[in-house]
């Protein structure tokens, strides 16, 4: 599918087939498309080519059967906020026409589900930002959804709330709820998702699973070092040099199957001096980078 | 056409939730307004007015500002507050993330904003009646004027708010729209003993005349074939405005 909107590409011949059971990530900096590739799966935006099938159905045709299936936790938290959890929950289940008494039940199992016991009749305007993300969630789980749509669940929140919502996000998977999420926090993605599609400028760059993405572009490890370009030049000129390298500013990062040999090779040429820097795991960050057309490749 | 009653409902119900959370500030002001033109124009302006066409001056102004209170019960509801949860709280999106359609939020809608039309119009009517402003039971036919006109102006201010994107316009809306309608439709003076032969067929392209003549001849037993044309303008513009709406509302809410 692409979406236009007037001149500007919002998402460009995006064509993904996403498996049930799964936790998807769309993983890209702001403006990649991801939230417009969302909407499009639930049909609040129309693609200006292609279509999107979800449970084998036509979106376009078919948007109420498709969401009354499926979640939805947009981007910015739409919330009643005169109004207390439980209310808007109340209010939320009935665009689902849930049968009053089972809406109820539903209700307070979210409610401590979701870590809302203590604030549950609070109006929402006084909640903190952590409260309000999950509750936020509590809304498009509402309908028992099989395909959940997470459109940045943990963006501005602290360390623990983020903890917290991967802790629950987790536990839907495994009772096999399919979910779909965004982000631009590589680690969500790899340490949340079974498979990743990598998003920049509406555009998808690569989609596979995080350790697959990793393994088949880039050697294993990276090591990462602040130096001038003279530095570089000094460091990588000898033949057998490792010829995958980033440049960001001042930053450097050096991709090589084992980053104790790249460590060696620079303190050699330091001459002892012992320079700060850090080695690691390849990760998915790095895939962006060098799938964005950033990484700088050195004939050897 | 995508609509389903029930889910129609499901969006009159939210809004019902929360105006019931803040009906103290919601409901008082807008019910006063009319009844403070009514104290203070027909009993202190009324006092240095002869009677007209037999009426006491307040006893001509009660059944046009009836469909003021319809018009401006309206007017709020789908201007301020519709523009909020369209634009700002983005209410219309997380609604579009469940099973409703644009067709069910903009039936909702109306059917909320005609609930605060027969709100104010209903309250109005009931206070006039109490101050024997309101001739029973003969004027209880003008009753069903306080839906027709709340819908024809929802319909009005639904189309307005689709199509702006800036809150500050509606100041433009009330001030050359609203305001000038209330006081040249004839609700506080006859237009037609004011206004230039050759300018009263401009005056009918009026929406708030034809509510306001039908409302007061009704309240006072002489209506004539006049009423056929102002039944027909707001049978006929008003489903024209709505469906305008519609189209407009399926544009908006599903980019
Ligand atoms: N309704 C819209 N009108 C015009 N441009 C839009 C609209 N929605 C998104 N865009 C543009 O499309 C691009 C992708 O936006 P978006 O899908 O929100 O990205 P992301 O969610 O990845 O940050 C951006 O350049 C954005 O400005
Ligand atoms: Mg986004």
């Amino acid at each position: 599918m692409s979406k236009y909107f007037g001149a500007r590409a919002a998402v460009v011949d995006l064509d993904l087939k996403i498996p049930a059971g799964l936790c998807f990530a769309m993983l890209g900096p702001n403006g990649a498309g991801k939230t417009t590739g969302l909407r499009m799966i639930y049909g609040a935006a129309r693609p200006s080519a292609g279509s999107v099938r979800v449970f084998g159905l036509d979106v376009a045709r078919n948007p109420r059967a498709v969401r009354a299936r499926l979640g939805v936790t947009l981007q910015e938290n739409v919330l009643i906020e005169e109004l207390s959890p439980v209310e808007n929950l109340r209010v939320f289940g009935r665009y689902h026409r849930l049968p009053e008494k089972r809406l109820g039940a539903r209700v307070e199992e979210l409610i401590d589900w979701l870590d809302l016991r203590s604030h549950a009749e609070v109006p929402v305007a006084a909640l903190s930002g952590g409260f309000q993300r999950r509750l936020a969630i509590a809304l498009s789980l509402v309908n028992r959804p099989e395909l959940l749509l997470l459109d940045e669940p943990t963006t501005g929140l602290d360390p623990a709330a983020r903890q917290l919502l991967w802790a629950r996000i987790r536990e839907l998977r495994a009772a096999g709820t399919s979910i779909v999420l965004t982000t631009h926090y590589m680690e969500e993605a790899e340490r949340l998702c079974d498979r990743v599609a990598i998003l920049a400028r509406g555009r998808c760059v690569c989609e596979g699973a995080p350790r697959e993405l990793i393994a088949e572009r880039l050697p294993r490890e990276a090591v990462e070092v602040d130096c001038s370009a003279q530095d570089e030049r000094r460091w990588f000129t000898a033949p057998g040099s490792p010829d995958r390298r980033i440049r960001t500013g001042e930053r450097l990062i050096v991709y090589a199957e084992r980053a104790a040999e790249v460590i060696e090779r620079i303190r050699r040429s330091d001459g002892g001096e012992l320079r700060p820097l850090v080695a690691r795991p390849t990760n998915l960050e790095d895939v962006f980078l060098d799938a964005t057309g950033t990484v700088l490749r050195e004939s050897g | 056409m995508n609509l389903s009653l029930p889910y129609a409902w499901s969006v009159w119900r939210r809004n019902a939730t929360l105006y019931l959370r803040t009906w103290q500030w919601n409901l008082l002001p807008n019910f006063f307004e009319p009844v403070l033109y009514l104290t203070a124009i027909g009993i202190g302006l009324g006092a240095y007015v002869s009677r007209m066409d037999g009426q006491t001056y307040i006893e001509f102004l009660a059944p046009a500002l009836v469909c003021v209170a319809a018009m401006n019960g309206a007017s709020f509801e789908v201007t301020y507050n519709m523009f909020v949860r369209l634009n700002m709280r983005r209410t219309y999106d997380a609604m579009l993330t469940t099973p409703l359609s644009p067709d069910d939020v903009l039936a909702g809608e109306m059917l909320w904003a005609l609930t605060r039309v027969c709100l104010y119009g209903g309250g109005f009517f009931a206070v006039a009646a109490l101050f024997g402003l309101a001739p029973l039971p003969r004027s209880l036919a003008a009753v069903p004027l306080i839906p027709l006109t709340g819908l024809l102006f929802a319909a009005i201010g639904i189309v307005f708010t689709l199509h702006i994107v800036n809150i500050d316009l509606y100041s433009f809306y009330f001030t050359l729209f609203v305001t000038p309608l209330f006081l040249f439709s004839g609700v506080f003076f006859p237009l037609e003993e004011r206004l230039p032969a050759g300018w009263l067929w401009l005056a009918e392209a009026l929406p708030l005349l034809h509510p306001v003549r039908l409302a007061r001849a009704i309240f006072t037993g002489r209506l004539g074939w006049i009423a056929v044309w102002d039944l027909a303008y707001m049978a006929l513009v008003t489903p024209l405005l709505l469906g305008w709406a519609l189209r407009k509302a399926r544009r908006r809410l599903i980019a």
